[in-house]
């Protein structure tokens, strides 16, 4: 897949910088998100729209490492939170000690604190990639998720610090008071981030980066020091983290340890890798997938955290390419005109694994429920149903649908099986 | 003077506990190259197991049978998925485990709940073995610095004297050449990955009753034991047991000595300043060295990764 983007990339280079087609998606992408607070204006969709935004910027700059560099990081929250930090304090100076900053450009400043941590601590970790990185990644995390609680002059200790961002001066006649303004400045910093996110990964650096990804040995033959290489991707990543904590702080007002830690880091790393890290708009896609998932099973479900572990952990088994490299399987099928033959598959498969994942829910709800409702409240509620979760036909019915539509999908599977290998080749197989 | 002998002491319990998750993962990762992220996970499935067993038939039974369930769940976990995720690389390998490290958890909080269990040690050995200065030393401790070192012994017996421990070290550096010599090389390795986190659970089902059985408890060593196995160098038994120990008495050090940074720079010839609320180091000044304690492991990885990247008994960088 790699191979055919960079030979298309070689072709183009002798047409204009920025085509039309190329264009598209970003002019599409601008105008999807100056019309979403028209359609969703409520004040939790602008919170949740705010705060998707904020973790798609991360997101893409933790893809700046794991995706395009190869660096697995457990401890990339720092950047962010460390940036954030920098901002609240910013911010809090800006009040009480008059220092002339208008809020719109505060994230650059978070992404300024946040690139000269990861020249400090890139100077060290960037050495080597893969397992030692990771490791070095995760001790550093801790060690500054740990130093914010007894450094309370910076961090706040426990409750972290907070701050006012309506305090600046005005800018164009904003005052950011509205979740509204704070939308669409998030918006601007979001779309400014992602395409210099995006243009970085098409620069030469950008490309030397995939090529010590792939294999370091050979970039190193070919002249490139790969700890540079490293170097670069890292510092780059931790700059747009930097903006990323630097949103955060505006539209929270508040940072704690919890923007520091393990927590924080390992949430990037499941966005990321659900949405797919060979795409640049894979963490896009696990931004918004994962922010909506959280707030929708959250509040319907108390297991939702084991509903997303289960997801995670499936994808890294079973999808590695994450939910954009699954849309990205059915491109071949299509150019060559046979996406037809999935159809029929497709539909006959959607009911039972529709019924197969509800039934497994409904089996974990009730098992869940039986064991921890209080004493005497057997009555559940599941799916508009009322039923008793220590009674045995509820029991029996929900076995009966898993272990049915299980069959069903282990019975179907060979069909799909071989019209999926029918749709990737031109000529039918005999 | 008694202080120190009872801090060694701890520090030995905590060390020797330590080096319980260590000896398993570090040979899981000098074996599979895997850093097994889910290890702590598997700590803490077997206190759960452990104190579910416990409450139907008592300490002893569960001491026995959850170490090998949890010896169990690894080698299925090994089989069916680890083996299958490596042949996407080490990366994925590593993201695996960090997400069963995650699910674990919320399987754990689905059956068990979020509060501490109530997961006591056994009556037997709940009298104080000796006490030092008037400072209590309990039974239990003593049990299980035993347990640590029997089992340390017995680890060194299997992998230097016996015919299985001779294969494992051979699959260790050249696990294409023993494979050639007919030996089952991806059942050595799930065997492997079995008694590892069999060990693990051993670790959980003896520290459940002491440092509380929650689901936070793979958190609170996790990312302890993975410095640990840095700092001894990725892959040596010998360089775990010496971190675990050094770990160990680190922290249990600098837990019970209230000593404030700012009087020891004082004492250096450094100057206090007047008015401590507008330094911007006052933090520096009111620190105790109890309180630095947690990060004191972090550091020390820091350190050590800057100016031996190997570990202290690493031979080989990753």
């Amino acid at each position: 897949m790699n191979t055919t983007t960079k030979a298309t990339a070689s072709q183009r280079s002798a047409t204009p910088l920025i085509s039309l087609p190329q264009l598209a998606p970003w002019l599409i992408a601008i105008l999807f998100l100056l019309l979403l607070p028209v359609i969703f204006n409520s004040g939790s969709a602008l919170t949740i729209m705010n705060q998707m935004a904020i973790t798609i910027v991360f997101a893409l700059a933790y893809n700046m490492l794991l995706g395009q560099a190869g660096m697995l990081s457990f401890g990339h929250a720092v950047y962010m939170g460390l940036g954030g930090f920098f901002c609240v304090h910013l911010m809090n100076m800006v009040e009480f000690d008059g220092l002339w900053l208008p809020l719109p450009l505060l994230p650059l400043f978070g992404g300024f604190f946040g690139l000269i941590f990861a020249i400090i601590i890139g100077s060290f970790s960037t050495r080597r990639a893969g397992t030692v990185f990771a490791m070095i990644s995760l001790g550093v995390g801790e060690l500054i998720a740990a130093s914010s609680i007894i450094i309370v002059a910076f961090f706040g200790g426990e409750e972290g610090i907070s701050a006012d961002r309506t305090m600046g001066p005005e800018t164009f006649g904003f005052d950011f008071a509205s979740q509204l303004e704070v939308y669409y400045l998030t918006a601007i910093w979001l779309v400014i981030s992602a395409a210099a996110m995006y243009l970085f990964s098409r620069t030469p650096i950008g490309r030397i980066a995939n090529a010590v990804r792939d294999n370091e040995e050979r970039a190193e033959f070919l002249g490139y020091s790969q700890r540079y290489v490293r170097m670069i991707s890292f510092c780059a990543s931790g700059f747009f983290a930097g903006i990323a904590g630097g949103l955060f702080a505006i539209n929270f007002e508040i940072l704690t340890e919890e923007n520091l830690n393990l927590g924080t880091s390992g949430v990037i790393l499941l966005v990321t890798f659900l949405g797919g890290v060979g795409f640049f708009i894979g963490p896009i896609v696990g931004a918004v997938v994962f922010t909506l998932l959280q707030t929708v099973l959250s509040q319907y479900t108390e297991i939702w955290q084991l509903y997303l572990g289960a997801l995670f952990v499936a994808t890294v088994m079973f999808f590695p390419a994450g939910l954009t490299g699954l849309l990205a399987m059915h491109i071949q099928p299509f150019k060559l005109g046979k996406s037809s033959l999935l159809l029929r598959p497709y539909m006959r498969m959607l009911v039972p694994i529709l019924v197969c994942f509800l039934s497994i829910a409904a089996l974990l709800e009730t098992a869940f429920h039986a064991r921890h409702a209080p004493i005497g409240e057997n009555e559940m509620n599941l799916f508009g149903i009322v039923f008793d979760s220590h009674g045995v036909l509820p029991w029996v019915v929900i076995v009966v649908l898993v272990l049915g539509s299980g069959f069903l999908v282990k019975r179907l599977a060979p069909e799909l099986k071989e019209a999926w290998d029918d749709a990737n080749y031109l000529e039918p197989r005999s | 003077m008694e202080l120190i002998f009872v801090n060694i002491l701890d520090g030995l319990v905590t060390g020797l506990l330590l080096f319980m998750l260590c000896s398993g993962l570090t040979l899981i990762f000098s074996m599979m190259g895997v850093l097994n992220f889910a290890h702590a996970s598997f700590y803490m499935l077997g206190a759960y197991f452990g104190y579910e067993i416990s409450t139907f038939v008592g300490f002893w039974p569960g001491l026995i049978f959850a170490p090998i369930l949890v010896g169990i769940a690894g080698a299925l976990v090994e089989r069916y998925g680890l083996r299958r995720v490596h042949q996407y690389g080490h990366v994925p390998e590593l993201i695996f485990t960090f997400g069963l490290a995650l699910l674990i958890e919320e399987i754990i909080q689905f059956f068990w709940g979020k509060n501490i269990m109530a997961y006591d040690e056994p009556d037997i050995l709940n009298f104080v073995a000796f006490s030092i200065a008037g400072n209590a030393f309990p039974a239990y401790k003593v049990f299980m610095i035993f347990v640590a070192m029997g089992i340390f012994l017995v680890l060194l017996y299997i992998l230097t004297r016996t015919r299985v421990g001779l294969i494992i070290q051979a699959a260790l550096s050249y696990p294409n050449t023993v494979q050639n010599l007919g030996h089952n090389v991806p059942l050595v390795f799930m065997g492997v990955f079995g008694v590892g986190t069999a060990l693990a659970g051993v670790a959980g089902v003896i520290a459940g009753p002491v440092l509380g059985t929650f689901p936070g408890m793979a958190v609170v060593l996790g990312s302890i034991v993975f410095v640990t196995i840095v700092i001894g160098g990725l892959g040596s038994l010998w360089g775990a047991l010496i971190a675990s120990l050094l770990i160990g008495w680190l922290q249990t050090f600098a837990a019970s000595y209230n000593i404030v940074i700012g009087d020891v720079l004082v004492s250096i010839g450094f100057t206090r300043p007047e008015n401590l609320d507008d330094s911007a180091l006052r933090d520096l000044w009111t620190l105790t060295v109890s309180q630095i304690g947690p990060i004191l492991p972090f550091l020390l990885m820091v350190l050590v990764l800057a100016i031996r990247p190997q570990g202290l008994f690493g031979k080989r960088e990753s």
